[in-house]
């Protein structure tokens, strides 16, 4: 049995065309610069009226263009994102920028094998 | 026995459903429905308010502090504060405070400082170690944690998984065999702080409860002084078997909550509803499934009451905590499907609670020893001990 911990799809880019794309449903998504550095880690609950889309939509009115992400469609988005959060703050020694200026209460932290 | 609330108790249950109401569901409503965290400015103000109520820490025993309430009470409080989306697993979302760990209030002098003040202080959360891939049900045979003597002290190499909390506590009690030759009398409790080294929290375990998750724990040489034993070594057992029993009470109550608090939304939907020119209350089919709501509601709490006043008097009460954790998760597991079913469509959606309840009430199933595992405790009581 394998379980993927790391989120590592290929990166898309973050414009109206691509997200218009994405499924209206509950998950975790990334947000990148154009190297691919990671500036926020978010999640799709089931106050976004089309889940990932809306969500995504909401990051490129905010954002613009120059940015990329990648989205997972998961049920649990909670622990999900918890996780990934977690992991990315093991892997890189906190969290990524845009989580870390908000960052949510009590975070636990992992030490992913 | 006379389960119906006296005049204090049932001050007490209106206290605590108006704080649910008016405090928590408000707030819940702006909620992910899949949330388990207050925002923190609202948790410490409700926390003030639980306070002033007289009832914060209400699991804390009286020579510690707590407001020394007894079992039965705790019960018929513990059903109030179920009673809304996340009420399950994070009733009230914690602001009524917590005892902690109960195996800690027989830890020694040196540990209660070192733990259990400053965890009854809020200053530290800790988590139970037991269950392992291995499996959870049978500890006395499925630890393979192995706890071997090194420089005054111990090396523990193992795996625990289902660990809820381990991520964010402080420390942890947990089981590792220390003799492997002698099955139950061979297992012995440790308290673990979190930057031990060699302790390491793996992963997530993604379960249908989508928020308040389980761990994945690994112990890689990781060595504890004498000083870390709770209890006597080779007799941790005891420790485990105790905290499953009292803890199926408690366990109990939250499912009993969760069901009438769906039971009423059918009801209320069912008087509301109209198909084909009727109101759905009209219809046999729906009566009867809120009759038979109706009955697994009563049913689990009287069990429930009768083994907490069984604990109350001091008495054995095994075989009752396991009737009452067996008939309130499956029953309550029923209720919430049936309320779901008088809903419809909309019973399946994010918008109601039921669909969340429906999730998580199917771990309780599973969760504090399977309803198989309660099913073995009360043959074995009511046929004899050596029952195999």
């Amino acid at each position: 049995m394998s379980i993927r911990l790391r989120l590592d799809k290929p990166w898309r880019p973050l414009m109206a065309e691509e997200i218009a794309r994405l499924p209206g449903q509950l998950g975790v998504y990334q947000v990148a610069d154009a190297k691919g550095a990671i500036l926020y880690i978010g999640q799709a609950g089931a106050r976004a009226p089309f889940g990932l889309r809306s969500e995504l939509q909401r990051e490129l009115a905010e954002r613009g263009p120059d940015y990329q992400f990648r989205v997972e469609v998961n049920q649990q988005y909670r622990t999900r994102w918890f996780e990934l959060l977690m992991v990315h703050k093991a892997d890189h020694g906190s969290l990524p920028p845009d989580n870390a200026k908000n960052p949510p209460p009590n975070l636990g932290r992992l030490s992913p094998s | 026995m006379d389960f119906e609330p006296s005049a204090e108790q049932q001050m007490l249950i209106d206290q605590v459903r108006r704080f649910v109401r008016e405090e928590i569901i408000p707030l819940e409503a702006k909620l992910d429905p899949d949330a388990s965290e207050l925002d923190p400015a609202d948790h410490a103000r409700l926390v003030e308010k639980t306070k002033g109520m007289g009832l914060f820490g209400i699991d804390i025993p009286k020579e510690y502090g707590g407001p020394d309430i007894d079992i039965v009470t705790r019960v018929l409080l513990a059903i109030e504060m179920a009673q809304h989306r996340a009420g399950l697993y994070v009733p009230c979302y914690g602001t009524f405070g917590g005892a902690g760990l109960a195996q800690i209030f027989e830890a020694n002098e040196d540990q209660k400082e070192r733990y259990l003040y400053p965890t009854l202080r809020g200053e530290k959360k800790a988590f139970f170690g037991l269950t392992e891939p291995s499996g959870g049900s049978d500890p006395a045979r499925a630890i393979q944690t192995k706890a071997e003597r090194k420089d005054n002290g111990w090396v523990l190499n193992g795996a625990k998984i289902f660990i809820s909390n381990a991520d964010r506590a402080q420390y942890g009690i947990v089981f590792a065999r220390t003799d492997s030759s002698k099955g139950r009398a061979g297992i012995t409790c440790f308290i673990i702080d979190s930057d031990t080294p060699g302790f390491h929290v793996r992963r997530v375990v993604h379960t249908l409860r989508s928020s308040h998750y389980a761990t994945e724990l690994e112990f890689k040489d990781c060595w504890v002084s004498d000083h870390q034993v709770l209890g006597e070594v080779n007799k941790g057992f005891a420790v485990a078997n105790d905290r499953l029993t009292r803890q199926r009470i408690p366990y109990a109550a939250g499912c009993i909550g969760v069901a009438i608090a769906a039971h009423e939304m059918a009801i209320e939907w069912a008087k509301m509803r109209t198909t084909f020119g009727e109101k759905l209350s009209h219809r046999q089919a729906v009566q009867w499934m809120l009759v038979d709501n109706e009955i697994d509601i009563r049913t689990a709490r009287h069990f429930t009451l009768e083994a907490a006043e069984k604990a109350r008097r001091g008495l054995p009460f095994k075989i009752e905590a396991s009737i009452a954790k067996l008939t309130a998760s499956e029953g309550g597991g029923r209720v919430v499907d049936r309320s779901m079913q008088i809903h419809g469509g909309m019973g399946m959606t994010k918008d109601l609670p039921l669909e969340r309840w429906y999730r998580e009430m199917r771990i309780r199933r599973v969760g504090e020893g399977p309803s198989e595992v309660q099913r073995m405790v009360i043959a074995r009581e009511i046929l004899g001990s050596n029952l195999r």
